[in-house]
Parts: C-alpha cells; sequence; structure tokens
C-alpha cells in the first residue's frame, strides 16, 4: 500500500479499481463512441491508446498525465457525467490541463447529482506505481491511497 | 482570486443564480491554474466550437437552455465551428440516414439556440473565423474566450491576441460575463517561449507536417521558431498566413500549442525577437531527416492499408481565399500533365460560407467545378466523426483530420498526384 497527496480540483471521497492511462487521455476519442451509441459502461474507443481501448471506464479511478485533444473535450466530459458514464475520480499526475479542468468544473457546478472527485500533480512515481485493478482510495483533501 | 465589486455582486447572485454559476464556473477554473484576477473580454466577436447538434450532447443543450431562459446571454456576438453535414458532399442512402436521422437529428433544434444566444450571421458557421471575408478577426492585444484549438493558435501567434487554449462552454461562459481568469497565454510570463525550434531543412517544410513534427515535441509549451522566415518571409501576406493557420493547426491538434513565435515574422517575435525565449529553453532541431521520421511514424488505420481511396478531404482548417486559387492553379496544371479531365478521388474542398461566397465570385469557381472537385462548407472532422465514414479509405493533407479520424496523411504533392493521377508518387 502507498499513500500520495496530490491538489483537489473537485472534492470527493470514493475507492475504485484503478484504470491506468500512462499517455494522455483523448477525451472526445475515448467518450465518443460510448455517448452517442449508448454504451451504458462507458468503453473506451481511442484507438490510439493502448492502455485504455476497449476497457470500461464507467466507475473507475481513471488515472492520468494529463487529457489531450479536441477543445470539446471538456464539454464531453461534462456530457459524460450528466449521462452517468464518468469514471468514478480522475487522477492526474500532473498539473490538470484546461480541458479537463474544464469538464470537471462544469460537472461540479451545474450537475446535482454527480460526483466525480479530481485530484492532480500527485506526481510520476504515482502513475509508475499504479496498475490496472489495484483498489484506490480518494479522500476529500487529496489523499490517494494505492492498495 | 480577488474579484472586483461587479465580479464578487456577480459570483453573490446579485443579476440571478444562473449568472451567478458562470461566474463560479469561470472562478473555480482559474483557481484550478493559480489566477489572481478577472480580466475583461476585449474582442468584438466570440468564437464557440460547439457547432454540431450531436444527440450525445443533450446535457450541453440543455445547460444552454438554461441560459436562454434565465436570459443570461452575451453582449458579444459570436462566429461558431463549421456545420456538420452538407448536401454537397458524397454520402450513401446509409450515410445520409445517420447523420440526418441519428448523429446529427437535432442540429435545427441547436442552431434556434445558437441564434438565440448570438450567432453573428445564420451562415457564421467556420474554424477560421479570423478570415477577412468572416469578419471575427481580433486585434493585437485583444483578450478572448475562445475554444477552437486552430483559431486560438492563429489568434494568439498571427494576430497578437490573448487566449487561452479553452474547452467548449468556458468559451461560452466567458464572454456571458464579460470576463476571463486571467493565467497562461494571458500573461506577458506565459507567452515566452520554452522551446527553441530551429528548422534546418534544404526546402520549404510542408506546413502541416512540420506543425505535427513540433506539436508532437513541445505538446502544450510555447516554441520559438528561427529559420523558418527563410522560406516564409518576414511579411504576413496572404501566403504567409494561410501557411500559418495550416501549421498552427497541426501543432495544436498533434500537440496542444497555444502560441507559437515565428523569428522575424509573427507580431511579438518582430517586436521582442529572442527576449522572449525562457531562461534554459529547450533546443529542438529540425531537418530533412526528421520531418521524414515523423511521416513515417504516422499510424495507417485502414482495415486494408492497400485500399483505393474513396474521397479525398482538404480544408481542415477551412481553406483560405488564397489556397482555393492556388489548388484550383494546381489541380487544372496536375489533370493536363496526367491527360485526365476530372479527378479521380472524389475530391472535397472545404471552406467558410464567407470564403465560398467569394470564391464564386471569381472565374476559379468555374473551372474548380469543371475538374470536378466539389466545394462545401462541411466539417470534415464532423464527417468522419462515426463508424461507416471511419471505416472508409478517406485520404487528406490535414494533420488535424489525420489526429482525430482514421483519414490517412499525405503531403500536398502527394494529395494532388493521387487526384489527379491516382497514387501517391504517380
Amino acid at each position: 500500500m502507498k499513500t500520495f497527496k496530490g491538489r483537489v480540483v473537485s472534492p470527493g471521497n470514493v475507492t475504485a479499481p484503478a484504470l491506468v492511462s500512462h499517455g494522455g487521455l483523448n477525451t472526445l476519442a475515448s467518450f465518443q463512441k460510448a455517448l452517442q451509441f449508448g454504451d451504458k459502461k462507458a468503453t473506451c474507443g481511442d484507438q490510439n491508446n493502448a492502455d485504455l481501448y476497449g476497457k470500461q471506464m464507467l466507475g473507475k479511478a481513471l488515472c492520468l498525465p494529463m487529457t489531450i485533444g479536441s477543445t470539446t473535450g471538456g464539454l464531453v466530459l461534462y456530457c459524460a457525467c450528466a449521462m452517468k458514464r464518468q469514471p468514478a475520480c480522475m487522477l492526474f499526475s500532473e498539473h490538470i490541463d484546461s480541458l479537463a479542468a474544464a469538464g470537471a468544473i462544469l460537472a461540479d457546478v451545474w450537475l446535482d447529482d454527480v460526483s466525480m472527485p479530481v485530484v492532480d500533480c500527485l506526481g510520476e512515481e504515482f502513475l509508475n506505481y499504479v496498475k490496472d485493478g489495484m483498489t484506490i482510495t480518494v479522500s476529500e483533501d487529496g489523499t490517494v491511497t494505492v492498495d | 482570486m480577488i474579484l472586483t465589486q461587479e465580479q464578487q455582486a456577480m459570483l453573490d447572485g446579485a443579476q440571478g443564480e444562473v449568472l451567478a454559476k458562470v461566474m463560479k464556473t469561470l472562478v473555480m477554473y482559474g483557481d484550478a491554474f493559480g489566477a489572481e484576477k478577472m480580466v475583461p473580454v476585449t474582442s468584438k466577436y466570440n468564437h464557440l466550437v460547439t457547432s454540431f447538434g450531436l444527440k450525445m450532447m443533450t446535457p450541453v443543450f440543455d445547460l444552454m437552455q438554461q441560459l436562454i431562459d434565465a436570459g443570461v446571454v452575451s453582449s458579444q456576438q459570436f462566429s461558431v465551428d463549421p456545420r456538420p453535414v452538407d448536401k454537397n458532399v458524397p454520402a450513401n442512402f446509409l450515410q445520409n440516414l445517420i447523420f440526418n436521422k441519428i448523429m446529427y437529428a437535432t442540429q435545427d433544434f441547436y442552431e434556434g439556440q445558437l441564434g438565440k444566444l448570438g450567432l453573428m450571421d445564420k451562415d457564421a458557421f467556420t474554424c477560421t473565423c479570423y478570415m477577412d471575408e468572416v469578419g471575427n478577426k481580433p486585434g493585437k492585444g485583444d483578450v478572448l474566450s475562445w475554444a477552437e484549438s486552430s483559431a486560438v493558435v492563429y489568434a494568439n501567434s498571427v494576430l497578437g491576441a490573448r487566449c487561452n487554449r479553452n474547452s467548449g462552454i468556458i468559451d461560452l461562459m466567458g464572454s456571458i460575463a464579460g470576463y476571463v481568469p486571467y493565467f497562461g497565454l494571458l500573461t506577458d510570463e506565459g507567452r515566452k517561449a520554452t522551446w527553441l525550434v530551429k528548422i534546418k531543412t534544404t526546402k520549404k517544410p510542408e506546413a502541416q507536417l512540420l506543425g505535427s513534427a513540433i506539436g508532437m515535441k513541445v505538446m502544450e509549451a510555447v516554441p520559438y521558431i528561427e529559420g523558418l522566415d527563410a522560406w516564409l518571409g518576414s511579411e504576413l501576406d496572404d501566403a504567409a498566413c494561410t501557411y500559418l493557420k495550416d501549421f498552427g493547426a497541426a501543432t495544436a491538434s498533434n500537440g496542444a500549442v497555444g502560441l507559437y513565435h515565428i523569428e522575424n515574422l509573427t507580431p511579438e517575435a518582430k517586436e521582442q525577437g529572442r527576449a522572449l525565449l525562457a531562461d534554459g529553453a529547450q533546443v529542438y532541431v529540425i531537418d530533412d531527416a526528421e520531418l521524414e521520421r515523423v511521416y513515417k511514424n504516422y499510424p495507417v488505420i485502414w482495415k486494408n492499408p492497400e485500399a483505393k481511396p474513396k474521397l479525398c478531404f482538404m480544408g481542415c482548417p477551412h481553406m483560405s481565399l488564397e489556397q482555393l486559387k492556388s489548388w484550383t492553379d494546381k489541380v487544372e496544371a496536375s489533370l493536363k500533365e496526367a491527360g485526365n479531365d476530372k479527378v479521380v478521388i472524389p475530391t472535397v474542398f472545404t471552406a467558410s460560407p464567407a470564403v465560398l461566397k467569394e470564391f464564386e465570385k471569381t472565374s476559379y469557381a468555374a473551372r474548380l467545378k469543371a475538374t470536378g472537385v466539389i466545394t462545401s462548407y462541411i466539417c470534415p472532422l464532423m464527417y468522419m466523426n462515426n463508424p461507416l465514414c471511419g471505416k472508409m479509405p478517406v485520404i487528406t493533407s490535414s494533420n488535424k483530420l489525420r489526429t482525430y479520424t482514421t483519414a490517412r496523411y499525405y503531403t500536398d504533392d502527394e494529395i494532388l498526384a493521387q487526384i489527379t493521377k491516382g497514387g501517391a508518387n504517380a
């Protein structure tokens, strides 16, 4: 078990299995197919992301360096949250990017019944340590425990 | 973040709950990046990235309806990214069914919302809103609340405006509030280059390939580029602006570049020169071999890599008037050389409605039509983003389209050979 301390972007407590992307998450490419064609498990549709392609993102603790791609990324993440197809939480090893920040904040402010804690600045060691399926516990103060 | 009295009142709900939520969104967004204040949006017009009535976007339409119902709209009018469908673009029965009845069934409804929110013109649908023909061209130093990545990087770099690489919806909210958080590319410090890129090619580098190489190397950083003025000159004429439009779009999509400086050419580089370079800037040298390496590493994700192309898209981002004219000359000459009358692959050149209108006034329009090339205002990216079109072998010289879809990239010369003669090297 190892504990990491990050910065809280969107607060919350959650425990969920880890899903790890070592490259940037292309939000549009990852979620579009699931949102457009009714995949309730939010299977990642980004063929360029070997870590995530074909894996269920719904309910997972998504561990990643940053998001990349189209600047529709924030609103796609917002739509995923509104449609209840979002990850359990998003954990960034780096400083959050403007697109992911927008999506997380829009969901936090404009959706009443959605919780998706977001923590950033967890460091490179976090992403090197965490593996798919490990149990992640996120606390309100930005503490992330990997078991 | 320290807010002015007016901003604090907005946040506290003095002008209603919905505007307070808009302000809260912007304050939280700024806090995430350490912004200490908000600054006024000063451009005449805004530009939105969300142009498509895609059914999956229903939560966004609901949010926009909340704004409309509460009368929380911007005092700025805006242009918006290209429409996702156009009957001029080849599509079979099934594709048309999917476009019109499934994917973009809410397009008319959404365009109605855009009208209520302040769309500047019923044809103001383009990713190149900064073209003279369109009329949404910010001035140097203007503060913007835009999101379209290719427009943001152009406005920052070529026009000297100031805009962060925002997400959709944030663009609209900044415009509604009239303020955006002050961080990143809005600040002098954030506009300094942390990469020095040295161009050492033996010929003018392909804009889309060079942009791709730089984007993938520097990601979201600001590059200062030396040696490109040898190929582009030191004046921002039509040809240079067209080159930088395509170059910038590739840096923004293959990486996440929001601003670049070209030595002796772009406004801030002309004024400040190497003072724009941050201490300890990293160096990236680009020669012919490096561009070749980048090109060869693009994955081909067609099911059959040897498939004959069924469609060619040019114009992501939308083509300029100068580009439409020069490509008319090139297509005509290459067809003549090959002994062909018309293009051998269905080919679509896309440009903004306003540019196409001007193009139609020139003699080039009839000449291009005679070659069989179709012109359209469509967004090629939106056309490609569905399972049916995603399986089609589509070719393009757009590195943005390559990045976001299954379209296969070729250089301009190879595209010309493909569409006029068949085969990239014919």
